[in-house]
């Protein structure tokens, strides 16, 4: 028993060395200097802690790391916003016909988005969206709605029905028992979802490569794989600018795991 | 009595607009936008012009006798294939093991799930330092004493258990190794968390009836724990399987199409058909199958679980 419980602990360790190994190789090439990232002296510790990679990448990428602070706060408020309608309509009032149009909705957050790329670009450029932050949030919206609804629904269906019935019965109309019963306990579920899409609207590439062609309106993913798939920049530079891309969402798994971890189930439907 | 008909038939009417909007949208981006994508497959545009032309089948046609899509099957096959059976049996281990009243578990599992909230970009860019074919592994396995070959991972060509197949060479190609690895790293942890939460239900009075019997803790899970987590495993299979077939960013930022396209996928020769090279017709055709590939995956489980539901 007592040698099993050690295997355990050592299979385990080993496990989290894995997943530690690509974070500890990411901080160590970032800290090195030019001549230290070399191909050949990639295990070896630096000598002293150089910021001069971090400078250099967070140079080249500071303005598409301001684009996708400026794509992500609207896009996860205004989706969360309508995922938190949408939820509360199909759990609490079923209309006829949301047999059909949930499985449709929820179709649409499994589709591979190439589908619908080629019309997607079109209609960007006919109402002059093309191109632009602006145009990549509604598209995040749009595509976002799925999840934001699967969550907030299984959210509010939690609650019983006589919260929503005793209002009603008092004369309190649908939007008033959303605003004074429903929303007041909807922290959870808006922290839930917006964690989650904060996560997938920032990690996103398809997107972002596909309707913001033009370098300067880039977020920040684009421009890290822009940067590494240069073959001129050097390695230290290169893991800096992934360190810095992955910075915002690894702090909030950090200080909002639980969150995460929920949105990450819920997402799985049940 | 009037009064409160006439606002409950008001607040059914309120409710349907409240989520018309978003019907409207996903019905307009999403389906209207498949089909859409769906006649271009079927006419001639290629070019900067739209063509809507229409020619039938023909980009179909086309697409099947092509080296690059056949190799893109075998490719979305095998990678798919050893990716759900990695990541599965990775995470359903770490999983059975986290359950063994672990001191640290708390830790584990954060390690084991944090790179789920990396992007793919992220993690491609490091799983490619790591498997640079004159750094990385190979030169952390030439420093522990190895000295035989190395592959030359995402710039190596060959293909293992190698045979003609239409024409390509079926098999396992090495350049799509690292994105295996890569793609298991960032999702273990999303099947260890399901694998967890799964166990956590098995109802310990039905564990502790078996170990009654006098199974050891090996016989409680094979016989009593495993055949409850069925459903589990085949949500993990849907919801890995159609990131799999999907996937798109690993590739851009690990291997590209690699050498005689061995490691290239449906999603990146769509986007590079479409947005690189204007033949819009045939990436929309490519589009098409990858959508059909997912949409065999979805619609069953969909269907299904929407099923069981007793609210709908």
């Amino acid at each position: 028993m007592r040698i099993s419980r050690v295997l355990i602990y050592v299979a385990l360790t080993l496990l989290a060395a894995f997943f530690l190994l690509p974070i500890y190789v990411l901080v160590l090439t970032s800290v090195k200097t030019f001549a230290e990232a070399d191909l050949s002296r990639m295990w070896d510790l630096p000598n002293g802690i150089s910021t001069s990679g971090l400078d250099t990448a967070w140079t080249a990428l500071s303005p598409n790391f301001l684009n996708s602070v400026y794509l992500v706060i609207p896009a996860t408020v205004i989706t969360a916003a309508i995922g938190s309608i949408n939820g509360y309509v199909l759990a609490k009032w079923r209309f006829r016909g949301a047999n059909i149009v949930f499985p449709l909705l929820l179709f649409g957050m499994f589709i591979p988005y190439q589908s619908i790329l080629i019309p997607l670009v079109r209609f960007l450029q006919q109402v002059n969206l093309y191109g632009s932050i602006k145009g990549l949030v509604i598209v995040h919206i749009i595509y976002g709605i799925p999840i934001a609804t699967l969550i907030f629904r299984n959210y509010y269906a939690a609650f019983p029905d006589d919260l929503a019935e005793a209002a009603k019965v008092e004369g309190a109309s649908i939007l008033v028992i959303y605003r004074r019963v429903f929303l007041p306990l909807s922290l959870p579920g808006f922290a839930v979802v917006s964690i989650w899409e904060f996560t997938q609207v920032w990690n996103d590439f398809l997107f972002a490569v596909t309707v913001t062609p033009n370098p300067a309106s880039q977020p920040v993913t684009v421009a890290v794989q822009n940067l590494a798939g240069s073959q001129i920049v050097e390695w230290n530079v290169q893991m800096a600018g992934a360190l810095i891309a992955a910075v915002p969402t690894l702090l909030v798994y950090i200080f909002l795991g639980r969150f995460f971890l929920r949105g990450l189930l819920a997402g799985a439907l049940k | 009595m009037a009064w409160f008909l006439a606002r409950v038939r008001s607040d059914r009417t309120v409710a349907v607009l409240l989520v018309a909007p978003s019907i409207v949208a996903v019905g307009i981006f999403v389906y209207g936008f498949i089909g859409w994508t769906g006649y271009v497959s079927l006419s001639r545009w290629s070019g900067l012009l739209p063509d809507y032309h229409f020619v039938g089948a023909d980009n179909y046609e086309r697409l099947k006798d092509r080296p690059r899509f056949q190799a893109d099957i075998r490719n979305t096959i095998v990678f798919t294939g050893l990716f759900l059976l990695s990541a599965s049996v990775l995470g359903f281990l770490a999983a059975a093991m986290l359950d063994q009243k672990i001191k640290a578990e708390a830790f584990f599992r954060g390690v084991f799930l944090f790179p789920m909230a990396v992007s793919f970009i992220v993690t491609g860019i490091a799983w490619s330092w790591l498997f640079n074919p004159s750094s990385g592994v190979n030169l952390l396995s030439q420093k522990l004493g190895y000295d035989g070959p190395v592959p030359a991972w995402s710039t190596d060509a060959n293909v293992l258990l190698g045979f003609d197949l239409g024409r390509i060479e079926a098999g396992i190609p090495v350049a799509l190794l690292p994105v295996v690895v890569a793609a298991t790293w960032q999702l273990a942890g999303f099947t260890m968390a399901m694998y967890l939460a799964g166990i956590r239900g098995v109802p310990e009075e039905l564990r502790e009836a078996a170990r009654v019997d006098g199974a050891n803790e090996w016989q409680v899970y094979r016989r009593v724990v495993l055949p409850l987590l069925r459903p589990i495993t085949l949500g993990v299979v849907v919801i890995l399987g159609h990131i799999s077939l999907k996937i798109f960013d690993l590739t851009v930022a690990m291997t590209g199409s690699g050498p005689n396209f061995t490691a290239d996928m449906p999603a990146f020769y769509m986007f590079e058909t479409t947005f690189r090279g204007n033949h819009f017709a045939e990436g929309a055709a490519i589009a098409m199958v990858l959508l059909f590939l997912v949409a065999t995956l979805v619609i069953p489980y969909l269907y299904f679980s929407l099923r069981r539901e007793p609210s709908t």
